[in-house]
């Protein structure tokens, strides 16, 4: 009987965010429970308020903390390191491990690999498939997701509107910018690099930055190695290091490598060491990111 | 033909040819070196017109005036990238080349190459920890010093493994504790890569072997012990000569087989640690081209050492070529490039001894 019930408060439910979805707007942000979430990977239905969170991207985890859910996560992957307070564990978000997860007994799964969705499943614990970001609205959309999913959808929306806010400050601040100054992104010290299609390839391209991978991403993984010579060749206007943790590079170490003294960047000081997390997730920090590279700018010539 | 001629050429070349090197070879050999190198240093993904890095090289001779119009960067592409690339490779084919010789002849097994004792294990588990434990990248002076290390640790445990017997013993078990070492050292290496999956990229990048960040203080680094290396492997040329006729028999002539077999294995694998030090694990090239020169000039040490230095150093930089220019601007693995090319040869090789053998 209370199955029943609850499965038609379910039905009630989703049908009143489908209503407030054809309104075109965000759905209903009450935060009572049980709720279902159109996810893009399909709906999921919470029937309460989890208390129980296990986390296993880096990126969901920043969400979670920032909306203000990091007192209802018991357990973070291996790679959740900000913030400094979230539950780190040994669990690993790339290969997770179904039975190890269970341990913790989690009411929601945050996770960023599809394989163990089914197993979730059969489990009957209640998983949110969140995909690396293409772009900055997958962003919100995940941060507006988990605040309904947390019972936190105020301060999902509220965090949502001030990175939006922020963001289009900086770009605005950046109008009066001339011309189309190029960049490199450095991955890792072989050379790896992204391009405009990435997350982080996007974000660039709405600070008006032009990239010098686009061209040598032949298989379009996005991800293309380059060789010293295009670099040096294509002369870019800045340099940022997102290797400076993984492979310990810096301003001086690209100074010092052959032939790169050459370049104007490296010339005028215009390699900028990032941190590597902050740009290699889609989290709130992302906002972070965005200042550094329009500090950056700043300090280019104004003539570039 | 050629499956018998091939075969005939391998084994009985020694019988019909002349045992020393003729000059024509060493002409030869110097040519198609010089060749190489020029090709590697005026073709690249960035196009530097030939003439215009002709005259630039030419500037750097005394009394030369430079009349080069280049640009800063594509001069520092020519001078900074690939003369110190082609160079390297030149370096790192001719010294594994002419150890892989070097090892068959000590060993008397054409299957030898320089990783035979497990050089590149204990190369690879260096650069691995030096990798995963410290946040240094692949421009770091710790690299090749672990990879240097590794290597010379594990060659000298095997040869600490293969002789525990006695002198007594035969080459074969020094060969089986090269074995074991290298599945050993290969297990802790892929272990500590296991544990520490976030630099996994790293450390398989220089599994596939790399000259992609080389430059002249690599060049630098690696010189003196390859040189020496080399050096103690041609003078005992006639050596590993009588070596081929077999222990008791160099015994009965006066020459002490274990020593012999002793000094040239430290000096090919001092050689090659340094080649492993400062380009990865580049696969193959110490096994085909000494069964290349083989083929071509004949079975005897006089001929095969010196002429795998040239076409090792050859070789290399035509395989480089192919890595930095086949997906440009990206650039293959230059370990996947000579094994692409060496695997099938060395098929054909293991087929013809096989039927001989």
């Amino acid at each position: 009987m209370r199955r029943t019930l609850s499965l038609v408060l379910v039905a009630l439910v989703a049908a009143a965010c489908g209503s407030a979805r054809t309104a075109g707007t965000q759905p209903v942000a009450t935060g009572s429970f049980p709720v279902t979430i159109q996810a893009s990977s399909g709906p999921v239905t919470l029937q309460a308020k989890p208390s129980r969170i296990v986390s296993l991207s880096p990126s969901s985890t920043e969400m979670l903390f920032a909306i203000g859910a990091g007192e209802q996560v018991v357990a973070v992957d291996d790679q959740s390191n900000f913030p400094v307070d979230a539950p780190k564990t040994s669990l690993s978000g790339f290969e997770p491990n179904i039975e190890a997860i269970a341990s913790y007994r989690p009411d929601l799964v945050v996770f960023s690999n599809s394989a163990i969705a089914e197993k979730l499943e059969a489990l009957k614990i209640p998983g949110l498939f969140h995909d690396a970001a293409a772009a900055l609205d997958d962003t919100y959309r995940q941060i507006t997701e988990l605040g309904q999913a947390t019972g936190h959808p105020g301060e999902a929306s509220k965090l949502v509107a001030d990175m939006r806010k922020k963001i289009g400050e900086i770009a605005a601040g950046l109008e009066k910018l001339e011309g189309e100054p190029t960049y490199y992104h450095e991955l890792d010290s072989t050379y790896f690099s992204v391009t405009s299609k990435t997350f982080i390839g996007r974000v660039y391209t709405l600070l008006g930055l032009k990239n010098i991978a686009d061209a040598a991403d032949a298989e379009n993984t996005g991800y293309p190695q380059l060789s010293a010579e295009y670099i040096i060749q294509a002369n870019p206007d800045l340099i940022f290091l997102a290797d400076t943790k993984c492979c310990g590079q810096s301003a001086e170490t690209v100074a010092k490598r052959a032939g790169w003294s050459e370049l104007d960047a490296v010339k005028g000081g215009h390699v900028i060491a990032l941190d590597d997390d902050v740009a290699s997730r889609w989290g709130p920090r992302i906002v972070e990111f965005l200042r550094t590279v329009a500090g950056a700018l700043d300090a280019l010539p104004a003539a570039a | 033909m050629a499956v018998a001629s091939l075969r005939e050429r391998l084994l009985g070349a020694d019988r019909v040819r002349p045992a020393r090197l003729r000059l024509g070879w060493v002409a030869g050999g110097a040519a198609v070196l010089l060749a190489a190198v020029a090709l590697g240093v005026f073709i690249g993904p960035v196009g530097i017109s030939p003439a215009q890095a002709l005259r630039r090289l030419a500037g750097l001779l005394p009394f030369v005036d430079d009349t080069s119009t280049l640009s800063a960067q594509h001069e520092a592409i020519l001078l900074q990238l690939r003369l110190p690339r082609v160079i390297l490779a030149a370096m790192v084919g001719g010294t594994l080349a002419i150890s892989g010789a070097a090892y068959q002849g000590a060993f008397r097994n054409p299957l030898a190459d320089p990783y035979l004792l497990g050089a590149a294990a204990g190369a690879g588990l260096g650069a691995t920890i030096v990798i995963a434990y410290t946040n240094a990248g692949f421009g770091s002076d710790l690299m090749p010093v672990a990879a240097f290390a590794g290597a010379l640790a594990a060659v000298a445990l095997a040869y600490a493994v293969g002789r525990a017997g006695g002198t007594g013993r035969t080459v074969t078990s020094l060969v089986l504790a090269g074995i074991a070492i290298t599945s050993f050292l290969t297990a802790i290496q892929t272990y500590v890569q296991q544990r520490r999956s976030q630099t996994i990229r790293e450390v398989y990048g220089w599994i596939l072997g790399r000259l992609t960040t080389a430059g002249w203080d690599d060049v630098l680094l690696a010189l003196p012990y390859m040189a020496v290396g080399i050096a103690v492997i041609l003078m005992h040329r006639r050596l590993l000569d009588v070596l081929s006729v077999g222990d008791e028999e160099a015994s009965s002539v006066g020459v002490p087989a274990t020593r012999v077999r002793l000094i040239v294995v430290v000096a090919a694998s001092l050689a090659t640690a340094a080649a492993v030090a400062v380009s990865g694990l580049i696969g193959f090239v110490g096994l085909i081209v000494p069964h290349v020169v083989r083929l071509l000039a004949g079975s005897s040490y006089r001929v095969i050492l010196p002429l795998s230095l040239a076409f090792g150093g050859t070789f290399l930089i035509l395989c480089d070529l192919l890595g930095r220019t086949l997906i440009s601007p990206a650039e293959l693995p230059i370990g996947v490039v000579t094994a692409f090319f060496g695997a099938p040869f060395f098929a054909l090789v293991l087929r013809t001894s096989r039927r001989t053998l």
